[in-house]
């Protein structure tokens, strides 16, 4: 059930990029696909009635929720915060040189 | 940029210390507990970023925060390329372990995991204070 | 546990070195103005005679941080060198150390040098990161920090257009980036392994086609849009054209085959398999972007644009001939992927050099060119010659074997296809070349200057690999440049337990 809520996710995502006409708008469509593919990174790993794989003495049992996807989400996330930072950079320059965040004004490259 | 009222400024210097401190914390005991260099080191510039912000900053100071901020990134990243190219130069393995491991649970322990940590504090801080930073320089820019 | 001799350390030297040097340059830049044309050059060198250095070298198999396997299970991450991966360094460096000549002199009239330099180390580490890593995330992480440094060296003149370029690249690249990783997640949650060989032994003994299918296509849907394959090809005219020229060279004559074709060639071929359908499929879309890439450079008349689609069009090729699954389909299109690295950068950079001397890029305002910069037109009329594909240079060779290959299978319409469309790369050559360079000099260009000698030199240098790289093909050099390249991808599935025997 949550999986499909994730797919919804990536698709709302996917159209905002297509139909939005604003560039900040586009870039948080771009953001939202990358949340839900963390969301659905981290599902993978969700195992029921769990612990959280930190290993210490106390606890002995063998239920851990699988601690890889948790350090993919980490990274994915650094690398999201990465991109969105240079795509805000270079919208903000673009306002700078067209006075506009409408993609439809911004046009100079052809064909 | 000019900065906000009396009461802002004087919260907002409380704070800084407790949240530059809280950061710290998350990134020494990154190792025991949940957290470590890149969430230590975001809660770290938070810090800075408050007091830029509350306090206000000027054109001249700015860029002189943003060079020491591009340095401290740099370097930060290079201390851990120097800590993970040891393994390497000693023959073995890249990224290989070569500290004792300690007893788990202490604070020195798990080897290099420690100063890596440490190092991605200081290169993320540093990376996230220049990124707000850039942002506020292209704000002075489009008002002229 | 197989092999304990000191080559296999020289893997992680590969990424570890660009990286080190991009942040030294960053440390240094206050230091001298030169240290960080010094810096950079001296690593490329280093790089390109490391990547000679691990020629005619069985399967090396690297494990980061030194962690075993456990009960023949991979735990770490692997770093592996094939001949596939080998090939694929030898374009990155080689290029990569060429482009980078050039830009000692072309990099001058802007601002920042260092921070270029920074992002070209950083944009090689990438590279160089995707083709030795044997781990399916680390792929993804590489290929993130190649196409990031891309992103920002598009952008690096913060001219309106390379701005709005930029913006479009990065979306679209972002886009692929999460097809990419929507289908590792897909893989992972099926398996329960990153590792490439790991995850081609579990799949052996799974029978789960549709998940299979589905991130079949999600991989190519991603790397489509990385490397330009026709349907998704929109960014990639706007995106080349505008960068600085050496970078132009490097994304079009590197980095769509290292991050867009090498990958999905790798995943296809020796962890997933390639199904009947699939390779039909790949078959005609490559054979689509043959043919509309030339139809569309045919209508520009900007120098770089015009090169642009013709990448499209040359990377139909090459997928054509990987895609026909033969073995000399296979060695055709590795073949041309290495010529088509060498001739279409050593065009970029004769744009750079037009571009340096004249200012202009538009073909209907230059003209005559040849009387005022004769290594710029000398270089550039063997480049066109060569990806036209006329005899002596090595385009012809590549194309030859790809059309013979084509043959051999029974694909008669996609070689008559492809000798069409080489006809048409020679006639749109032909145009730059009588408009660009020979004809009458115009007025306004009468003054201007051969280009500084860093620039010639490395144009002369590929012009030099142009003519004489159809030796490759002769016993000998074949053995050691293409065939273990060849031999990976015909041994297809025989890759896993090679893996995972070291």
């Amino acid at each position: 059930m949550i999986y499909f809520l994730c797919g919804l996710l990536f698709l709302v995502g996917l159209s905002g990029i297509l139909l939005k006409r604003n560039l900040i708008k586009i870039i948080i469509s771009l953001t939202i696909i990358e949340y839900s593919l963390f969301m659905f990174l981290a599902l993978v790993g969700y195992k029921h009635k769990a612990v959280p794989p930190i290993i210490t003495s106390l606890t002995e049992k063998n239920n851990y929720v699988d601690p890889l996807p948790q350090a993919l989400v980490l990274t994915a996330i650094v690398i999201g915060l990465a991109t969105t930072a240079l795509l805000v950079a270079l919208a903000v320059r673009i306002y700078e040189k067209y006075g506009t965040f409408d993609i439809r004004e911004i046009r100079k490259l052809k064909g | 940029m000019k900065g906000m009222t009396e009461i802002v400024k004087t919260i907002s210097r409380l704070l800084a210390g407790l949240i530059f401190f809280y950061g710290i914390y998350i990134v020494v005991f990154g190792h025991l507990t949940p957290g470590g260099g890149f969430a230590g080191g975001i809660v770290i510039s938070g810090a800075f970023i408050l007091l830029i912000i509350a306090n206000g900053i000027d054109e001249e100071k700015i860029n002189r925060v943003r060079e020491k901020a591009g340095f401290l990134e740099s370097s930060g990243i290079f201390l851990f390329w120097v800590i993970s190219t040891i393994g390497l130069c000693m023959g073995t393995f890249f990224f290989l372990n070569f500290l004792g491991k300690g007893k788990p649970l202490n604070i020195f322990s798990a080897g290099t995991v420690p100063l890596c940590n440490i190092a991605i504090g200081i290169e993320v801080s540093a990376a996230l204070c220049s990124i707000v930073i850039a942002f506020m320089l292209v704000k002075k820019g489009d008002k002229k | 546990m197989g092999s304990s001799s000191i080559t296999q350390y020289l893997l992680p030297v590969l990424v570890v070195l660009p990286l080190g040097g991009a942040l030294l340059i960053q440390l240094l830049k206050k230091v001298s103005k030169l240290i960080s044309d010094i810096i950079a050059n001296f690593i490329l060198v280093v790089l390109v005679v490391l990547v000679f250095s691990l020629l005619n070298n069985p399967v090396l198999v690297y494990k980061v941080g030194g962690w075993m396997p456990v009960k023949g299970i991979p735990v770490g991450i692997y770093l592996v060198l094939d001949g596939l991966s080998l090939l694929l360094l030898i374009i990155i460096n080689m290029i990569g150390l060429i482009s980078l000549i050039f830009s000692i002199s072309y990099m001058n009239k802007f601002t920042n040098k260092p921070l270029y330099y920074t992002l070209f180390l950083l944009m090689i580490t990438g590279m160089n990161g995707v083709v030795l890593s044997g781990d399916l995330f680390n792929i993804y992480v590489f290929l993130e920090v190649a196409a990031i440094a891309s992103y920002s060296l598009v952008a690096f003149g913060t001219e309106a257009d390379e701005l709005e370029a930029s913006f479009k690249y990065q979306v679209m690249g972002t886009v692929a980036s999460a097809f990419i990783l929507l289908g590792i997640i897909i893989i992972y949650s099926i398996t329960g392994t990153l590792n490439l060989a790991d995850i081609g032994r579990v799949l052996k003994d799974k029978a789960t086609e549709t998940p299979l299918i589905l991130t079949g296509i999600l991989f190519l849907v991603g790397f489509g849009l990385k490397g330009a394959m026709m349907p998704f090809h929109a960014w990639l005219p706007d995106a080349h054209p505008s960068a600085p020229a050496p970078i132009s060279a490097m994304l079009s004559g590197v980095l769509i085959k290292a991050i867009g074709i090498y990958v999905l060639v790798r995943i296809m071929f020796n962890v997933i398999g390639v199904t009947p359908i699939f390779s039909n499929m790949m078959l005609y879309i490559s054979a689509i972007s043959m043919t509309a890439g030339v139809f569309l450079a045919f209508a520009q008349w900007d120098f770089k644009r015009l090169l642009a689609y013709h990448s499209i069009s040359q990377m139909g090729y090459v997928m054509l001939g990987i895609w026909l699954m033969t073995p000399l389909g296979i060695l055709g299109g590795l073949f041309h992927m290495l010529n088509h690295s060498v001739f279409k950068s050593l065009l970029f950079l004769n744009s750079g050099a037009v571009v340096y001397g004249t200012g202009s890029r538009q073909l209907k305002r230059l003209g005559g060119l040849n009387q005022k910069m004769p290594v710029t037109g000398g270089t550039s009329l063997i480049a066109s010659m060569s990806i036209a594909g006329l005899p002596p240079f090595n385009g012809f060779w590549s194309k030859l074997i790809i059309i013979m290959a084509c043959i051999q299978s029974h694909h008669f319409f996609l070689a008559a296809l492809a000798v069409l469309v080489s006809i048409m790369t020679l006639v749109s050559f032909l145009k730059v070349q009588r408009y660009a360079f020979f004809g009458e000099l115009k007025q306004a260009s009468k003054d201007i200057k051969e280009v500084p000698f860093a620039m010639c030199f490395s144009m002369i240098l590929l012009a030099f690999l142009c003519t004489t790289m159809g030796v490759l093909l002769f016993p000998g050099a074949k053995e050691l440049f293409i065939d273990p390249a060849v031999n990976v991808l015909l041994n297809g599935k025989g890759y896993i337990s090679l893996v995972l025997s070291r």
